[in-house]
């Protein structure tokens, strides 16, 4: 049994009175020490997914209407509010997009570490400041018996997501779920975060989920990959997999729009148009309005998921073709 | 943060200098003669005018000014033409009343307010919101005189539990129980200021639980009621500070209606009666003592924002 199951996950919105489904039917594992990544533009309902796991939708606006989230043997949607707080930042642990913003201003930075340590270990304050020191030492931060007396404003944005990191890592997770952990970062200091997410993974065989809307990122770091597009898994496979084949035409232009090294635009737009919202309503694949291969089919009937070829699943009608 | 004290201290100078001088020409801006007032309407133009003279009222205003200004700042503020008393000792006694009726007010609306507020925010939506919420609408907006008449009508004349005017000194008889003269005063001062702190506490509150970082605070498991008052009412509170420093200044400048229903010896009806009197000395020196309070106090928030809020150097 794998360490994370998510299966038929759907998640709903409540807007102007109504139920609109932002996240559909998305399952999948992951193992001890393997990285998942989940890839899609922006507003195909990865951080949602995240949140879920994690337990943080909470709200009465966003909430999970069907499916399964198992960990670690545990149904963890059917636990009491408490059991699954034992869970959040302990054996589960969750790093954001907005390192300026995810710590607290207000307190140092290691008191921040310390809090998440004694929240799920016996340990006195000093023990746990000896951790802190030990854990910032971890993600390379210099002098750390110095800077854990730091304020969140006094770092810059890397070191303050190689904080989130330590604090993450605290209590030796087994799942560490990253939402698009460098998005906001330089590109010099985004690889700088993603070896080290790679070398403390080998390091403490941890489990991680990385969310990105880079195709690039995800091809280098991640055993498996997830591609959504407006709230459904539309590719997954082994990375090697998917990079041999890409079957689904969104991961085409997912792949066509990776930043081109030399080139004058550093953005190629491969796909038209956007991600529709989820006041649209659509029938048919989600993606057909964007598609160079739409059929009337397309227009009309949801593509189911298939197995195109072992372990190598697609949602498309036209599963692998190319674009004439 | 000592020298940075001293100098704000310093740049007060200036300040007051500009805010005596102001302070000044509108209290002789005032309409009547505090001579002819003084006398009373038998009094014959003659007699007037040598009262006038004998206070220095005669002289060119730049003149009095600067006569006043040198007392000033030899620490004599000049004398009541109402009392016939130095004017630092009438303020004296109105400013025990009026501290001593602030800091009971204050200390209702941090009880009353900040726990009100809290549970209006971490309930929000629900008829616990609703009921708080509505409630603090109310209370904002009775009218003081209303509500201090009404606290009299009950607990003073008809449950008989507290004396319905005035405030003997804590150095008169009865000591520190004369505190009770002051329970329903600060009551009735307490209730729309409590009020806005509730709203603004909520506010504020709901504000900062928007914020990233307390999404963090609860990936780390901990319990909501730790993650409501350490993270979101501690960095709530750093808008809410300001409005405590201000709204213990008013509490003493403006509590003229709360102070006049229950025949207190306050600051605030010191500085009305003393208009109506005439009274120049006295109306000066009240004033300025007002300037030099809100001064303070802005200086106070601005120390307590530095230590609220490690974003914040002071320079
Ligand atoms: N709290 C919310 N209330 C209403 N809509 C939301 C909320 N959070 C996310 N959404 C909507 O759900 C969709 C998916 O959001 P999200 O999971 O953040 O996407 P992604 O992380 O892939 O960019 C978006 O269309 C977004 O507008
Ligand atoms: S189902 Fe049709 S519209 Fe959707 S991705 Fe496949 S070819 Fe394109
Ligand atoms: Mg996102």
């Amino acid at each position: 049994m794998a360490l994370l199951e998510v299966q038929d996950l759907e998640i709903a919105v409540r807007t102007k009175g109504k139920l609109l489904p932002v996240v559909q039917g998305v399952s999948f594992d992951v193992d001890d020490n393997e990285t998942l990544g989940i890839v899609g533009e922006s507003g195909c309902g990865k951080s949602l997914t995240a949140l879920a796991i994690m337990g943080l939708l909470g709200g009465t606006t966003v909430r999970i209407t069907g499916g399964n989230i198992r960990f670690d043997g545990m149904d963890l949607l059917t636990l009491s509010d408490g059991e699954r707080r034992s869970i959040m930042g302990n054996r589960m642990a969750m790093i954001f997009q907005e390192p300026m913003t995810s710590l607290n201003p207000v307190y140092r930075i290691g008191d921040q570490i310390i809090e998440n340590i004694r929240q799920h270990q016996k340990m006195t304050n000093a023990q746990a400041r000896d951790r802190a020191v030990e854990l910032l030492s971890l993600v390379r931060i210099p002098n750390p018996s110095e800077r854990v007396d730091s304020f969140p404003h006094q770092m810059s944005g890397g070191q303050r997501q190689r904080v989130m990191i330590a604090m993450a890592l605290s209590c030796d997770p087994k799942l560490l779920i990253a939402d698009e952990p460098t998005t906001a970062l330089d590109v010099t200091v985004q690889k700088e975060v993603l070896d080290l997410m790679a070398d403390l993974q080998t390091r403490m065989g941890t489990a991680i989920v990385l969310i990105s809307h880079d195709l690039g990122v995800i091809s280098e770091t991640c055993d498996k990959v997830a591609v959504m597009y407006r709230g459904r898994v539309v590719e997954a496979a082994a990375t090697e997999n998917l990079f041999a084949e890409l079957a689904h035409p969104y991961t085409r232009g997912l792949l066509n729009s990776i930043p081109v090294v030399d080139s004058d635009v550093d953005w190629l737009e491969a796909i038209p148009g956007r991600v529709p919202t989820l006041e649209e309503e659509l029938t048919g694949c989600a993606f057909h309005p964007r598609c160079a291969l739409v059929t009337k089919l397309c227009a009309t009937s949801v593509p189911q998921e298939t197995e195109y070829k072992p372990g190598h699943s697609v949602r498309c009608h036209f599963s692998g073709k190319v674009a004439p | 943060m000592l020298a940075y004290t001293a100098k704000r201290l310093l740049t007060l100078i200036p300040t007051l200098l500009a805010a005596s001088i102001l302070v000044f020409l509108f209290v002789h801006l005032i309409p009547g003669d505090p001579a002819a007032i003084l006398l009373g309407d038998t009094a014959t133009p003659e007699e007037v005018a040598q009262l006038s003279a004998e206070m220095g009222f005669d002289r060119p205003l730049h003149v009095q000014y600067f006569i006043w200004l040198g007392n000033v700042l030899q620490g004599d503020l000049g004398t009541s033409i109402f009392f016939r008393q130095p004017v630092l000792s009438v303020i004296g006694s109105g400013a025990e009343t009026s501290i001593l009726l602030a800091s009971m007010t204050m200390i209702w609306i941090i009880l009353i307010g900040l726990p009100i507020g809290i549970l209006s925010a971490t309930r929000q939506g629900t008829w616990i919101d609703q009921i708080t919420s509505s409630g603090a609408m109310l209370a904002a907006s009775i009218p003081t005189f209303w509500l201090g008449l009404y606290l009299i009508m009950i607990f003073s004349v008809t449950l008989g539990w507290f004396p319905s005017s005035g405030f003997p000194s804590l150095s008169d008889h009865g000591g520190i129980t004369n505190l009770r003269y002051l329970l329903l005063p600060s009551l009735t001062l307490a209730a729309p200021n409590a009020a806005l702190i509730v709203r603004l506490v909520r506010a504020s509150m709901l504000d900062v639980s928007r914020e990233d970082h307390v999404r963090t605070a609860r990936a780390k498991g901990l319990h909501p009621t730790r993650v409501a008052i350490k993270h979101i009412f501690r960095n709530a509170l750093i808008a809410v500070a300001a409005a405590f420093g201000f709204t213990f200044a008013a509490l003493i400048s403006e509590a003229v209606v709360t102070e006049t229903v229950f025949s207190l010896p306050g600051i605030g009806r010191l500085v009305v009666q003393s208009i109506l009197r005439r009274d120049y000395p006295v109306i000066q020196g009240v004033i300025l003592v007002i300037v030099v309070l809100y001064m303070v106090v802005n200086l106070a928030v601005d120390l307590a924002y530095a230590r609220l809020d490690p974003r914040v150097s002071l320079k």
